[in-house]
Formats: C-alpha cells, structure tokens, sequence
C-alpha cells in the first residue's frame, strides 16, 4: 500500500482548518457544520452534486462570503475577521469566469499580478518564463478570446499561481477540456503543489478525482466522505471514484440551485421549488 | 464502405472546410450506421462542431459530399431539417421563454404537438417540468442541457446530433443523459454525439477519433483497447511528481504520464523493474487515444 504523505495531518502544517462550518439563507442550510484540514502542498479535490454548497464553502474560505457560525482559517487567517488577507494570500480560478477575454495575454498577466501588487519589472520578467513554460510565448500579444479552451485555461492556471499564493482555489478549472490538455494540466498542478501551493479543486470528473491526494464530498451541505481515492474505493466497494460519488449522491435530497429533490407529488411548495437568493448570489 | 449503404444514414465523402488559413476539415469520410450511437472525439479546435454544422445544413462544406437519411445536406436542406435533431454544444434556447414555451415552440415550428412525442422526452421533460414556467436563462446547467435535448426530440428526428452535451454537468446528470441516450437508441434514434471525456466514448457503439480536422481512426471500444500496440504499467510511490520527472529522463522509457493517482509508462523494450510498484495493466480507451494522437 501506498503511504500517503498526508495520512496523518499534522496541524502545524495545515494550511486550510475548518471547524463546524456553516452557512443559512433563512430556513435554508447550504453548508451544514462542516469541518476538515488540508496540508501545505497537498491537492485537496472538493466534491458534491450540483446544489451540494460546494461553491457556498468555497465563497466563505475565499473570504467572500461570512459564515453563519463555526469557523475557518485559511494560510493562517480568520476568514470571518481577515477576509482580506484571506484573499491578498490566495489565488483562484474558475471555468466560467477567469480572465478578460478582450485584453491579450500578456495584459491578463499584468493586470492580476498588478492587483496582488506585484513589482512591474518582476511581472515582466516573469511573464515571459510563464508563457514560455506553458508554450504560449507567440500568443503573448494575443487576445485571450482567440486561444482555444485548453490553452485558456492553462494560461488562467498560470495567472492564479502568478503572485505564489499559498492557496489556489481551482473550481471546474477543466470543463470541456480535452484528455490531453487535462494531462498538461494535472502536471502543472502537480508541480504547483511540489512548490508548497495547496490546491483546493472541485471536478464534475470522477476519473480526475483520482489525481487528488484526498478527497471530501459533499451531500446536501454535509460533508458525506473523506479520505483518499484509494481509501474511498475500498470503503465503498467500488472500482472508481464514479460509483463511490453515485453511491453518495444517490442520498441526496436537494438539487441544482438549492431546489429541493421533489417527486412533483405536490407537497406543498409552489412550483415544487425552494429558492433562496442573497447577495445577488444564487445558491 | 459503400457496400451496406442501406445500412448506414449518414455518409460523408470527402467533406473539407477552410477558415483562411485555417484547414478546419480535411477529407472527412466516413459512415454511420442507422440505430447506432456514434462518437466523435477530439481535442479543442479538432473541427468536431464544423463537421456537426455541415451534416446539419448549419453550413457549407468547401467540397465533398453528405447525405443524413438518405437527404443531401446541400440540396435537400429543407427536407433534412425536418428529419435532424441538433443539440449545440452553447445553449441555444430562447433565454427569455419559458420551460414550457421553448418546448412549445419548437414543437410548432416543426408542425407537431408535444403530445404527440412526449413519450420520447418523458423521462427527461418530467424532471424539468415543476420549473415549466421558469424562464430557459435561469435555469441550472444540468436542467438546461435537459430542457434542450427535450427541444431537440420534440418532432421525433431520425438522427440526433448531441455537440458536447454534458460539458459541466455532474456525474449523477450525466449518467442519467447517457441512459436517456441509450433509450432513444432503443426508439431508433441515431445518435452522433461529440465528448471530450473518455468514459463517455467508451459507451458509444463505434468512435471516432478526429485531430487537426482529419479522422483518424474509427472502431469499436473494444477494438481501440485490444489494439493499443505496446505494453503498458502502472506505478506510483510516494511523490508521483517527481517520479513522473525522474521517468522522464530516462532512456529506457518512451513515455510516462500521470493519470489519476498512477503514473502510465511505456517503455523501450524491456521494462525497468527498478521503477517503484511497476504493474502491467489493461489500457483506457484514453490511454488509446493519446497514444494515437502522440504517435
């Protein structure tokens, strides 16, 4: 058996700590007292269904959102008390929204590593060892809206690790990417969390999920599983990450958006659904 | 393969396409069987969603030929209209009609009702249905790509052309749209679907594997794996990282690359038993491809 250089979290070294973490919207409990640790330099996947909380957890770890009750500590600060140093020491990238379609590469780079407060002659330099090392040197003057899916997501992966934070929050970063482009990918995630970068990732892929150190999924706000893949598979009986994320979510009551999972026998919600809105922020 | 052109009702001959410089399509031939569920996959920018528009009369080839049951998609685009289901890969709905005004409407337009299909989209149409009178724009992704493949059946095509369908979509989504595919297979339906997800090719019936506008292998799931040429392991240790590095510098080894929490390797001639938990394996249909790809 493979040991696994996190099997015994050691607290000192963890970077992500969260204690009973929970967030209500009225009667709503989108994320229900969850509490784990992720290590330094350890890749952490984060899963759940659609409607699971997974991107409420990750609003309020990102410091953008404040808990309910329980608590949370990210590279060392309170995510209710320090939200912005929260944020000045992490990096994050999604698949909708990363990078400005209409600038070019380059001012993508210049633009975020300038908002961390990156030196300008430090940004130059570095830019030009990024985009060599990802193979976008003659893309440089581009614009990003002309580069096909996997490139822009290599670039935006780039550009969230640009200022060395000590968390990346990764959420979908591979939608529709193709195998190989995933492949490239993985590598610089690997190589990202060999530097001592946490990576803090949800995947709609099952097989992808195999490449994280340790997995948590979610369930209707709790957190349902945790350990590694490995660990997963042989306490769930299953051959690969799918069946043991279909054995778990097979629970689950609620749906995409918070709706709840009703069999339309008309149990007294109006239009069979429950919806809950804050902060412009849809569930 | 042009002797079982009974068989088949899809035929392109040929088919290329430019942008420019740009060779999107190059030659593309190839057949589809009728009832069969297809597979087209390729990397970003492989020419998948042009093929899919010029098989759909969205738009015109440069030169060659096509026929979708038994229709010309050139001079019979009106007729071939009727007969096609087409689910782009962007949500193409009308944002601001309802559930049940999109569904509507799409039935109208093709001169149909939705009851008289709606045995074909039941299964999918009733988990959306408790939103019906939600605008299309405010749906989720999983229920949008429901509500569009319902639009896409409502007039019960022949053939169903599914661009990338499950893009974003959660594994339980995506298990459900798969055995939704497999019975509107049983209904008849031909399905050609695009997916860059390797789990879901190997549950189509033939796949083929397109790159740089060019296909490049068409087979069976089962053929692509017994036809992987080399002998492949898996290993892993403590650090696959730096493993991955240490292999990759090795002369005895021709290729290595993670995948999940091993590492695949291939190795020039004999196997280099000091590699750490080294274990012959069975290849992926990924593995198959990307070996394609790269040789």
């Amino acid at each position: 058996m493979q040991k696994n250089k996190f099997s015994i979290l050691n607290s000192q070294f963890s970077i992500i700590e969260v204690e009973d973490l929970t967030k209500s919207f009225g009667a709503f409990t989108a994320v229900d007292h969850i509490s784990f640790s992720v290590g330094r330099g350890e890749i952490f996947g984060f899963l759940g269904a659609n409607g699971a909380g997974k991107t409420t957890a990750m609003r309020m770890l990102c410091g953008l959102s404040k808990p309910t009750s329980g608590k949370g500590f990210v590279a060392g600060y309170d995510i209710e008390k320090q939200p912005e140093t929260v944020k000045k020491n992490i990096g994050y990238m999604s698949q909708k929204f990363s990078l400005y379609e209409d600038l070019k590469v380059w001012e993508n780079i210049r633009l975020f590593a300038g908002i961390y407060g990156l030196d300008g002659k430090l940004i130059s330099r570095k830019t030009d060892e990024t985009l060599k090392k990802i193979g976008l040197m003659n893309e440089k003057n581009a614009l990003v809206k002309e580069l096909p899916l996997g490139w822009k997501q290599k670039l935006a992966f780039s550009v969230a690790v640009f200022h060395e934070p000590k968390v990346v929050f990764l959420d979908e970063p591979t939608g529709g990417v193709d195998p190989i482009t995933r492949r490239q990918f993985w590598e610089m995630i690997y190589e990202a969390a060999e530097k001592g970068i946490t990576i803090f990732v949800t995947t709609h892929y099952m097989d992808e999920a195999e490449y994280c150190n340790r997995i948590s999924i979610m369930v209707d706000g709790r957190i349902e599983a945790l350990d590694t893949p490995r660990k997963l598979k042989e306490q769930f009986q299953a051959n690969n990450m799918d069946e043991v994320f279909r054995k778990l979510a097979r629970k689950a009551r609620r749906v995409e958006n918070g709706e709840l999972r009703i069999e339309n026998d008309g149990l007294g919600i109006e239009n069979g659904e429950l919806r809950v809105e804050n902060d412009g922020f849809k569930l | 393969m042009k002797n079982n052109s009974q068989l088949s009702i899809l035929n392109s001959q040929l088919i290329t396409k430019r942008y420019g410089d740009v060779q999107v399509l190059k030659d593309v031939s190839f057949e589809v069987e009728r009832g069969e569920i297809f597979g087209l996959i390729g990397p970003d920018g492989a020419g998948k969603t042009t093929l899919f528009r010029i098989l759909t009369s969205l738009i015109l080839a440069d030169s060659g030929q096509a026929t979708v049951d038994g229709l010309d998609v050139v001079k019979d685009f009106r007729e071939l209209r009727k007969r096609i289901g087409y689910m782009p890969g962007r949500f193409s709905l009308y944002q601001d009609l309802s559930v049940e005004e999109n569904l509507n409407f799409f039935a109208t337009v093709f001169n149909t009702t939705v009851e008289e299909n709606y045995y074909l989209i039941r299964d999918i149409y009733k988990q959306i249905e408790p939103f019906k009178r939600r605008r299309a724009g405010k749906l989720s992704g999983g229920m949008k790509q429901k509500l569009a493949l319902s639009c896409a059946l409502i007039h019960k095509p022949t053939v169903l052309f599914l661009d990338e369908p499950t893009t974003g979509v959660d594994p339980v989504s995506r298990k459900e749209f798969w055995d939704m595919l497999k019975k509107l297979k049983m209904e008849g339906i031909t399905i050609i679907v695009s997916t860059p997800y390797m789990d879901e090719a190997q549950l189509c019936d033939r796949i083929a594997l397109i790159q740089h506008g060019k296909i490049l292998s068409i087979e069976t799931p089962e053929k692509i794996i017994s036809g992987f040429p080399e002998k492949l392991y898996q290993a892993h240790s403590e650090n696959n990282y730096l493993l991955l590095v240490d292999l990759r510098k090795s002369p005895k080894v021709k290729s290595a690359f993670m995948s999940g929490e091993y590492l695949h390797v291939v190795f020039n001639g004999e196997a280099d038993e000091t590699v750490p938990n080294l274990k012959e394996i069975a290849p992926t249909i990924e593995d198959c491809f990307i070996y394609l790809i790269e040789n």
